[in-house]
């Protein structure tokens, strides 16, 4: 990791806010009357249960899915609606492990209209490297995409995500395909970028441990907003152990 | 056109080159082997070889409706049909949640049942046989005009927008957080399949041209491991055994299309051992 730690405290002078969104699939209630705000500078971690409606909110963030209530971007220094730029990083790519397809060819796919059929452009292959380095996985450039392990994949989503560098960024995490040191590391990178850019982070976790040493506010969903606050407050709450003792 | 003919003279040296059927077809091949290898790329990436051969079992519906409505030119009420067909087929199956296999199969079941319905009122389905395994010694100029616009067409769109339909196909909503509208480039690259299919029904048949979609690009991804080398042999394989399967035909006394289809379905195999060398 070639970044720089420094170590200060949010500034928070942006605030991300998500209010109201409510998603119906016919007659199935996804997400009723979600509130939420994100700080610049902070990491929001998103818990709760299987099928509570996580990756959905994520989605309706995105504009990929149809909801009710709006997301908006506040400039709070100068009280200005401003427009916010996104990162996400899949949980999944829909590929299959011997699919032509090299980091190369999926970097340029998202970043750039240079067709990734024809010859490999220097300039392209150049900046995709030098992104790549910041994760120090440079050397995975011409690997193909269905053949990284799963802490590669995610880094190189990640670097794909970081660029340029988002508003928000939104990091759905694998259930699985990842062992626990690769999984400690990536929050480590997150949170070294959370410090470094003053980026707001939203993160839908499976680790209650590691979200408990690095998310400044954890929020817990099950359809709804179950409670927020500091990891303390959510764990001590009693819907907490309900769902995940 | 005439240029062109006297080129081929020239330029090929054997005797089944005088026949104009016979330049004809071969220009056929030609153009159409490439627009088949790059569409086919994408169609196994995307894992869409159902929606290629569904297309090519409702193109019959599409020349039906141009009879029925007494459209003199064939390929223009195939085009609207193709259009209209692949964008609903889409919409429908966006809005639905029960895969897309089943719509697909809805759809060109009702397609099917229609042409066949359609097409043999008054008991003459016979003349319309042609259709199924088609003849590639039957292509006019006029149709090979058509093919050579759907080329240029397929290169500019494969120039413009290859990333875009790549990303898409890769993960929806990271390309949504990029700014690309996905679900447009879906759309666009489902009508010129459909579009490009309907075109080639009559010269190839309803029951080959999917393989002549799928097999180039199948036995291509044996031994590709980039997307330029995924191109570059897809391209080679349907030129290369495009050509050789006419030559063949005429030669040995048999169909075309099987012909060709065959020597892809070869081709296949070979990359596909050789993978398994590679692998091991």
């Amino acid at each position: 990791m070639k970044m720089e730690n420094v170590d200060r405290e949010p500034c928070g002078m942006h605030c991300i806010k998500i209010s109201d969104i409510n998603v119906r699939f016919g007659k199935n209630v996804i997400l009723e009357n979600v509130d939420i705000h994100i700080h610049s500078g902070s990491l929001t971690a998103l818990i709760g249960p299987n099928g509570a409606g996580k990756s959905t909110l994520l989605k309706s963030i995105l504009g990929e899915v149809n909801h009710t209530g709006k997301v908006s971007f506040r400039n709070l220094k100068e009280n200005k609606e401003e427009k916010m730029t996104i990162g996400y990083v899949p949980q999944s790519l829909n590929i299959e492990r011997d699919i032509p397809v090299t980091v190369y060819d999926l970097f340029a796919s998202y970043i750039s209209n240079y067709p990734v059929w024809f010859k490999k452009s220097k300039k392209l292959y150049q900046k995709i490297r030098e992104q790549l380095k910041i994760f120090s996985i440079e050397d995975c450039i011409d690997k193909q995409v269905g053949k990284l392990s799963g802490g590669e994949l995610q880094r190189v989503l990640l670097s794909i995500a970081i660029i340029p560098m988002p508003n928000l960024l939104i990091l759905d995490e694998p259930v699985s395909g990842i062992d626990h040191n690769g999984v400690r590391d990536f929050y480590k990178i997150v949170d070294q970028l959370k410090h470094k850019n003053d980026i707001a982070i939203l993160l839908v976790s499976h680790d209650l441990n590691l979200v408990k040493k690095y998310a400044d506010k954890v929020i817990l969903l099950d359809h709804k907003v179950i409670c927020e606050g500091t990891s303390e407050t959510v764990y001590n709450n009693p819907r907490f152990h309900e769902i995940f003792d | 056109m005439n240029y062109i003919y006297e080129l081929l003279n020239i330029l090929i040296p054997f005797s089944f080159i005088s026949y104009a059927f016979m330049k004809n077809a071969l220009l056929a091949i030609i153009i159409s082997a490439p627009i088949f290898a790059l569409l086919g790329t994408m169609i196994v990436n995307k894992k869409m070889a159902f929606f290629s051969d569904a297309m090519g079992h409702s193109a019959l519906c599409g020349i039906a409706v141009g009879v029925l409505f007494g459209f003199a030119n064939h390929s223009l009420s195939m085009i609207i049909f193709a259009i209209l067909f692949s964008v609903l087929l889409n919409f429908v199956k966006d809005r639905t949640s029960y895969g897309a296999d089943t719509i697909i199969s809805v759809f060109t079941s009702i397609a099917l049942a229609l042409g066949l319905t359609l097409l043999s009122f008054g008991g003459s389905f016979n003349k319309y046989n042609s259709y199924l395994v088609g003849d590639i010694l039957s292509i006019t100029s006029h149709e090979i005009t058509y093919l050579f616009i759907c080329l240029i067409l397929v290169i500019l769109l494969w120039i413009f927008a290859y990333n875009k339909i790549n990303a898409e196909s890769i993960n929806s909503s990271l390309s949504k957080s990029k700014g690309i509208n996905g679900k447009l480039y879906d759309y666009i690259f489902s009508a010129f399949i459909s579009v490009v299919i309907m075109l080639s029904i009559r010269w190839i048949g309803v029951l080959l041209i999917n393989s002549l979609v799928i097999l180039p690009a199948a036995a291509a991804r044996n031994i590709s491991t980039n997307t330029r080398q995924y191109h570059i042999w897809t391209v080679l394989f349907s030129m290369v055994m495009g050509i050789s399967g006419l030559i063949t035909s005429y030669y040995i006394h048999v169909p075309t299309g099987p012909m060709i289809v065959l020597l892809l379905g070869g081709t296949f195999f070979i990359t596909f051992i050789i993978h398994s060398f590679a692998q091991s």
